[in-house]
């Protein structure tokens, strides 16, 4: 049984590479075997986000134009067994990513024996991303809680609802979860932030996790390392309930409130 | 701004990002689905534009037309400026609005 999960946002910069480097990191430690796709012809980062920028060879479009198989164009994640990543091509050629070509490389992932396809989709709302959501299964819509994003993620969501396979054939609606990203419990309190649950109104769609905004991140893609490896950091906790509730464990909601800070946490934080 | 505006409380910036999100939020979803209702707006305003015109100077920018929801019912909203100082042409009504 395989899955393919999008990980969409509409709005760039929010976190959907982040997410799904830790998100397929996080499945593949669970023992599943799973493969993360970068959409973003053109503009590929999934790799470096990942640490396997230099062992790229063949690209997702040259498996697409049968100019590679797709066994020589995965590369397999060094530090998680079971994990891989299929980079997307830098070619500017905005069409190299075809519904029949998607489709049929997804076919081939499963009959390979992935139980997780992760499609981290590009920004906006063309090719790409249309892409990135046709054949999938489920949709992780990463959202800051921010006003510009929360407008994004809300097109996408129609978008989901109207333009994938499962849309077109009538088949069961795409299951859809919300992850807000770059939260900051601080600024909410103060009422200078967009609250969880003013988000979940709006949007109307169930919560999945909350990523606290934190150093993690950066550093993390500074390393090629997705956060969750070090599982020191909220943000790898954060990720890591994120996985298990995806897997549908029940796992309560943390890095919402305001934590009481001692004087020397303050201080030093 | 005033010493004593200071101490009026001012809504929070997360509140107007919440009540501008939902107007425009459900601005949107109606005008993704046809058949709602808010897809004719923009012709609507094209049509009310034309027919202004023949009273009066009048540039688009002048004329909106917005279609909110407050609880259960919907308001369509017409806002036309006419022009200043201009004296309604001889023999042709003066359109009022409300």
């Amino acid at each position: 049984m395989s899955k393919v999960v999008v990980i969409t946002s509409g709005k760039g910069g929010v976190g959907k590479t982040t997410t799904s480097a830790n998100v397929a990191t996080g499945l593949a430690q669970e023992g599943f075997k799973t493969v993360a796709i970068d959409f973003d012809v053109g503009l590929r980062n999934l790799d470096l986000v990942m640490g396997c920028e230099r062992r790229v060879v063949y690209d997702f479009v040259n498996v697409i134009r049968n100019e590679a198989k797709l066994q020589q164009t995965l590369i397999r994640d060094k530090r998680v067994e079971q994990l891989y990543v299929l980079p997307a091509s830098q070619t500017r050629d905005k069409d190299a990513l075809s519904a029949e070509g998607v489709g049929r490389v997804i076919d081939e992932l499963k009959e390979m024996g992935f139980e997780y396809i992760i499609c981290d989709s590009p920004a906006g709302i063309e090719k790409g991303a249309q892409m990135a959501m046709y054949f999938a299964d489920e949709a992780i819509v990463v959202t800051n809680p921010e006003v510009s994003s929360v407008r994004d993620s809300d097109r996408v969501l129609g978008l989901l609802a109207a333009k994938t396979s499962r849309a077109e054939l009538g088949g069961a609606p795409i299951t859809t979860h919300l992850l807000l990203t770059r939260y900051s419990p601080m600024m909410v309190k103060r009422g200078e932030m967009l609250s969880v649950a003013d988000v979940l109104e709006l949007l109307g769609i169930p919560l999945l996790g909350v990523i606290p905004e934190s150093k993690a991140v950066l550093q993390s893609s500074n390393k090629g390392a997705p956060a969750i490896l070090d599982e020191t950091t909220d943000v790898a906790q954060a990720y890591l309930d994120v996985v298990s509730r995806f897997l549908g464990q029940d796992r309560q909601h943390r890095f919402i409130e305001d934590e009481k800070r001692s004087f020397f946490g303050r201080l030093f934080g | 701004m005033s010493f004593f505006d200071y101490f009026r409380k001012r809504p929070k910036s997360a509140t107007l990002a919440k009540d501008r999100l939902s107007i425009i939020v459900a601005r949107e979803r109606a005008g993704s689905r046809p058949g709602t209702g808010a897809d004719y707006l923009p012709q609507l305003q094209q049509e009310l534009l034309a027919v202004i015109a023949r009273y009066e100077k009048i540039d688009l920018s002048n004329v909106t037309v917005s279609l909110d929801r407050h609880g259960g019912s919907e308001v369509l909203e017409l806002n036309i400026t006419l022009p200043e100082g201009q004296p309604p042409r001889p023999g042709s009504p003066r359109p009022s609005f409300a």
